[in-house]
């Protein structure tokens, strides 16, 4: 069974979100990852750009296709892990820690109430499996 | 295989022009000095090096004409020869674009090839510019976009069905518009979940039917009641137009504006044997914005119409894909309405044969009511879907479509078309059953292709697109 760390809230589209104050840091879970693939390319937005809950902020390109990364939140994007445009491979490899997408500034931190937990979440990989 | 750089010897030639009686003037004198004047690096073969050289490049190529080719949502039919053989006419192989007007049997082929379209398709007129699916879909936004323009409306969303083929949703954000996505339900457009996505803004749905998964859409008639009622327009994909000839048109279904890939449904050749040709059909409330010109018959006979003031312009030069529509021309008027029909029959019966001669190995999540193709899913099999994909590469076979449609995880879709005989899809079975009782053994396939096992995930992260880029991976 893929890990699910307990420390951080998840989406229906799998991806995990680590709450820091008004950082929130976004990846794709260790489940996201082994459906995917080998991942071979990441486009990830630029810094400051305003964006909606449920909008696409990057795009994880695998070897099986592409798939949007959705946000989590509303905010505005903060930092971005560069280091994907060259390694992409860290998504795979450490898709909890190294392999961390971008962080968004939040807007409403009440708005992290409406994700899964990690219960909720792995219950909902145990109906998908 | 050796490149054609890698062929041959410095000096080599494979023509030697005889000494000319003319004088020889300087290149500098005539072209200037800002000319290359450095020979280009071409290879230096003779005749019969080149000739080695695209003969067995040809025999590396892989078609539907040496094997079978089940690459679901390309319908990669057989292209009968009669309809090259009618192509290659003279009087059409030697047209000239800037003669058409003057050419009145040519364009009497284009309005016949629109009018025959029009009765499949139940639309009320056609034009054959766009010279692609995609290309098609651009157009058919296009006019969408113009009529909402026209009425005074301002819809900037365009729905799509989370099975529907990339292009469509590209196609969308191309012509500008915001893509909305609708759920599906048991492999069909949730209807609940459209409910809640249209709206004043949307301007169009854009639908596949049958869908991605080989399903009809048997609610068709309500969702284009939903999509029109909040003044939305319909657009209908026509990818899987094989399965429905004859039976039941997209304009009876309530499609708005609709492409035909000529390439797949009407056999004309494509994947790397093109070029494709993906003209549109459209409602009578559209037609005044087709791309301009369209072939007409008039008390003087056929004409190129040009007078449309409301046309969004012309989408390609000149007529589309001319010779492309000559083919597709002269496979419908040879099978006539029945065959048409039967082609439909066979397509659908085919995949429905295919999927019941598998069904014992693989796993068809949304096998009820499969018509043209169906997707399978190599979830747990101890292969994953390329794995099986490259093996076939070593019978021969060419692989199937793999994980797309997205929403079937390990997916195999496979559309073994109509012309394929029972035995030719038996083979293909026990080929694939074959692979299956030993799967350890094929986890390196393909070992018998000219080209083995690629490393796909090396090739995607690290392209090598250049000859500069070749000579440096050697070198490492």
């Amino acid at each position: 069974m893929a890990k699910v760390p307990s420390n951080l809230y998840y989406t229906e589209t799998h991806e995990w979100i680590r709450h820091e104050g008004e950082k929130v840091v976004i990846g794709i879970t260790e489940y996201a990852q082994s459906k995917l693939g080998d991942v071979v390319f990441v486009e990830l937005p630029s810094t400051g750009d305003d964006i909606e809950s449920g909008a696409p902020v990057a795009t994880v390109e695998s070897v099986k296709g592409v798939s949007e990364i959705y946000a989590p939140v509303e905010g505005s994007v903060w930092e971005l892990n560069d280091e994907l445009e060259d390694v992409p491979e860290l998504i795979n490899e450490d898709p909890y820690g190294q392999g961390w997408i971008l962080s968004l500034r939040i807007t409403d931190e009440s708005a992290l109430d409406d994700l899964l937990t990690a219960e909720e979440y792995q219950a909902l990989l145990e109906e998908e499996a | 295989m050796k490149l054609i750089w890698e062929r041959g010897k410095e000096g080599r030639r494979a023509y030697w022009p005889s000494p000319s009686e003319s004088p020889e003037v300087s290149l500098e004198e005539l072209l200037g000095k800002e000319y290359r004047s450095e020979p280009l690096d071409l290879p230096e073969v003779s005749e019969l090096d080149v000739v080695r050289h695209f003969t067995n490049l040809a025999h590396e190529n892989y078609s539907v004409d040496a094997n079978f080719y089940p690459l679901g949502s390309c319908t990669m039919k057989y292209n009968p020869k009669l309809n090259e053989e009618l192509a290659n006419l003279p009087n059409f192989l030697n047209a000239h674009p800037l003669c058409m007007e003057g050419l009145v049997g040519s364009i009497e082929v284009m309005y016949r090839t629109q009018d025959l379209l029009a009765r499949i398709s139940g639309m009320a007129a056609v034009t054959l510019q766009p010279l692609a699916g995609a290309h098609g879909e651009l157009t058919g936004l296009m006019l969408i976009k113009a009529y909402h323009q026209d009425h005074g409306e301002d819809r900037d969303e365009v729905i799509v069905p989370d099975s529907a083929h990339g292009t469509n949703p590209a196609s969308a954000a191309m012509c500008g518009f915001k893509v909305v996505e609708v759920k599906s339900h048991d492999g069909l457009v949730d209807i609940e979940e459209l409910k809640k996505v249209v709206s004043s803004k949307t301007a169009a749905l854009m639908l596949t039917n049958p869908n991605t998964l080989g399903l009809f859409e048997k609610n068709i008639i309500e969702i284009a009641r939903i999509v029109h009622d909040a003044g939305g327009l319909l657009y209908y994909d026509g990818a899987n137009l094989n399965a429905l000839l004859g039976k039941v048109r997209p304009g009876d279904m309530g499609f708005d504006v609709m492409h035909f890939n000529l390439h797949k449904t009407f056999a004309t050749p494509h994947g790397g044997g093109g070029p494709g040709s993906g003209a549109v059909g459209v409602a009578k409330k559209i037609e005044p914005y087709l791309p301009y010109p369209v072939a007409v018959k008039g008390p003087d006979g056929y004409a190129l119409d040009f007078n449309r003031p409301k046309s969004i312009g012309k989408v390609a030069t000149f007529y589309g894909s001319f010779n492309v529509i000559v083919k597709a021309f002269s496979y419908m008027v040879n099978l006539g309405q029945e065959g048409l029909r039967g082609v439909s029959e066979l397509a659908v019966l085919n995949a429905n044969y295919l999927n019941a001669l598998l069904r014992d190995v693989l796993s068809v999540p949304y096998s009820e009511g499969v018509m043209h193709e169906f997707v399978a899913s190599a979830e747990n099999l101890g292969l994953t879907a390329l794995e099986i994909a490259k093996a076939l590469l070593d019978f021969g076979f060419h692989a199937p479509t793999i994980y797309f449609p997205l929403i079937v995880h390990e997916a195999l879709m496979i559309e073994p078309t109509e012309t394929e005989s029972p035995e030719t899809l038996e083979e293909f079975a026990d080929t694939i059953k074959k692979i299956l009782t030993d799967p350890q053994k094929y986890k390196d396939a393909p070992a018998k292709t000219a080209v083995k096992r690629v490393d796909d995930v090396k090739a995607a992260r690290h392209p090598i697109l250049t000859k500069a880029q070749l000579d440096a991976e050697k070198f490492n």
